[in-house]
């Protein structure tokens, strides 16, 4: 039988806010553990939460860059369960009112088809700390400074039918998130988690299958792989005439084996209420409003840009526009040089190389948009070549200055005075009978090929600094009226 | 609504609370009761009228995202059972 997969993710982001959701205490990542965490975080009696207003705003801003339904009143509901990482025992989130409503996500496919996945709603809730099961003489230690984290968990509809599918939606909120500044990104201390709801069903049938919830996957890769896993275990199990139990799974990256957690870590009844420190959150258009003003420009926006207004492949587009620091800046230098394609392959070639190579990013590139503006400039009106151009950015990497200081000090201006290029390009002939006989020798229409030995010996004489059409050109001229 | 035994049961274990055998019946009463009333109140037409969250007509203050909260770990872990590195410690949860 042909099988069809079905996928819904959860998301958790953890929002880049100085302060927790309910308490003054700092959420800087790293910190000795349990210095961060208040009487508030620590649910000592008699404290009550003051929501952080930053929070509200960054889930806004998720809700208008996915073009949700904002919700205008919005209610905090109570989680009950007992676990020591959550010390007030309920975890304090969003259920029948959340703050974004529904809304949706257009992810691209490698074969270029544009795919809408549908948001359910995203809300605001509180993070856990952490539990640390390294053996302390047979406890368990609790390190509460992530604990009052915010938080916005994201939920979609089951839109997606394979690994591929959910992992570019995976990419493209992550690129989304990090552009509108509200996460930092960063998986590996799990600002980006990710819960995967895999179901499998006959081809052609409408029904859902049970799924079952493959929780807290923090890499791209990883999220692939438990999706590839789960969705073979799910129709061997079904081949083999047994039934799919709705349940919880952990996937290990490392050692690339998923497990059930077993019934009692669930026991899955939370007894929701709304919470009675916390009052309803009320916002207005105004408000509403002013957050759109804040706005950035989305990777939805550069891409068009970069595809309209540059001419740029859909692919060059989407990857200079994946995320906000390298679409403003590749931005400013194509603005700079007047010519997008050019800018192009700078941007992904040449400075891509040297950041990747002395390990650092965009944000940190030592050669600014203006200089590299100006560098692809002169290429432009030739006065250097594409080679010598690549020679001016090392020294602009390292020692800094404009293109032109450069070229002005390392007296690199290529040479166009033709009388010049007829110079060395006369000696260059002179040097080498051989080669030149066997031009001659050459049916006129495999010469053209013959010439990059020729070229090859100018652009060395002259440095690299002689302009190549200018010498082409003469050079061909010169040898065929040789063969005459 | 009335409860069963094990209605009683699984509530008192959700919230961690042991009770004794002998008790069972008396909360299973006494519990009923309230949820008898709960019914009483269901009853009620409700149709213009809008689901209240809170009994305040107020809305929520926010708070400006500044830090207020200094370290205090060491008071807040005098009153703790067991600490060790910084850490609360706890029974083991997972075995």
């Amino acid at each position: 039988m042909e099988w069809e997969t079905v996928i819904g993710l959860e998301i958790h982001v953890q929002l880049a806010t100085k302060t927790k959701i309910f308490s003054g205490s700092s959420t800087a990542f790293g910190a000795e553990p349990n210095t961060q965490a208040s009487a508030v975080d620590l649910a000592l009696p008699g404290t009550l939460p003051v929501f952080n207003e930053n929070a509200l705003r960054m889930a806004v801003m998720f809700g208008l860059a996915i073009d949700a339904e904002i919700g205008k009143r919005s209610v905090f509901e109570r989680k009950n369960y007992f676990y020591p990482d959550l010390p007030k025992g309920y975890q304090t989130t969003q259920l029948a009112e959340p703050v974004v409503g529904r809304g949706h996500v257009d992810i691209e496919l490698a074969d270029g088809r544009i795919q809408q996945v549908r948001i359910h709603h995203a809300h605001l809730e509180e993070d856990a700390g952490k539990s640390l099961h390294e053996d302390f003489h047979g406890m368990t230690g609790i390190d509460l400074n992530r604990a009052g984290t915010p938080l916005i968990e994201i939920v979609t509809e089951p839109d997606m039918r394979n690994a591929e599918e959910a992992v570019a939606f995976a990419r493209k909120l992550h690129s989304l998130v990090t552009s509108l500044g509200i996460c930092d990104g960063n998986m590996a201390e799990g600002s980006l988690r990710f819960d995967v709801n895999v179901s499998v069903r006959p081809k052609g049938t409408e029904t859902l299958g049970t799924r079952t919830e493959t929780k807290n996957l923090n890499s791209f890769r990883f999220m692939e792989e438990a999706i590839e896993l789960e969705v073979e275990r799910q129709i061997d199990v079904i081949e083999g005439g047994g039934e799919i139990r709705q349940e919880t799974r952990l996937y290990n990256g490392d050692t690339k084996v998923a497990r059930a957690m077993r019934s009692k870590e669930e026991a899955n009844d939370y007894r929701y209420f709304p919470c009675p420190d916390l009052l309803p959150i009320v916002i207005d258009d105004a408000y509403i409003e002013a957050v759109r003003a804040t706005l950035p420009i989305l990777p939805a926006q550069w891409k068009a840009t970069f595809v309209e207004q540059y001419g740029l492949s859909e692919y060059d587009a989407s990857v200079l526009s994946s995320n906000n620091v390298q679409a403003a800046y590749y931005d400013q230098v194509a603005k700079s040089c007047g010519d997008g394609k050019l800018a192009a392959n700078w941007v992904m070639g040449e400075l891509a190389r040297l950041l990747n190579q002395h390990d650092t990013d965009i944000k940190a590139s030592p050669v600014s948009a203006e200089q590299l503006g100006g560098l692809l400039t002169r290429i432009k009106d030739d006065t250097i070549s594409g080679n010598i151009a690549k020679k001016v950015f090392e020294a602009m990497w390292l020692e800094g200055g404009s293109a032109d200081e450069i070229i002005d000090a390392k007296g690199l201006k290529q040479v166009t005075d033709s009388g010049a290029i007829e110079g060395i390009v006369d000696q260059v002939i002179a040097s080498s009978d051989k080669q030149v006989e066997q031009y001659k020798a050459a049916e006129p229409d495999k010469r053209g090929k013959m010439l990059g030995f020729f070229m090859g010996q100018v652009m060395k004489a002259s440095g690299g600094k002689a302009n190549p059409g200018a010498v082409t050109g003469i050079l061909k001229q010169k040898l065929d009226a040789l063969c005459d | 609504m009335a409860l069963e035994r094990s209605d009683v049961e699984k509530i008192a274990h959700l919230a961690r609370l042991q009770i004794r055998d002998e008790e069972v019946p008396g909360y299973t009463q006494t519990l009923s009761d309230i949820l008898a009333l709960v019914d009483q109140l269901q009853a009620t037409d409700t149709t213009d009228v809008e689901p209240m969250a809170h009994p305040l007509d107020a809305v929520q203050r926010l708070r400006a995202d500044v830090v207020s909260e200094t370290n205090q770990r060491e008071q807040l872990q005098s009153v703790a059972p067991a600490v060790e590195n910084g850490l609360f410690l706890v029974p083991r949860v997972i075995e």
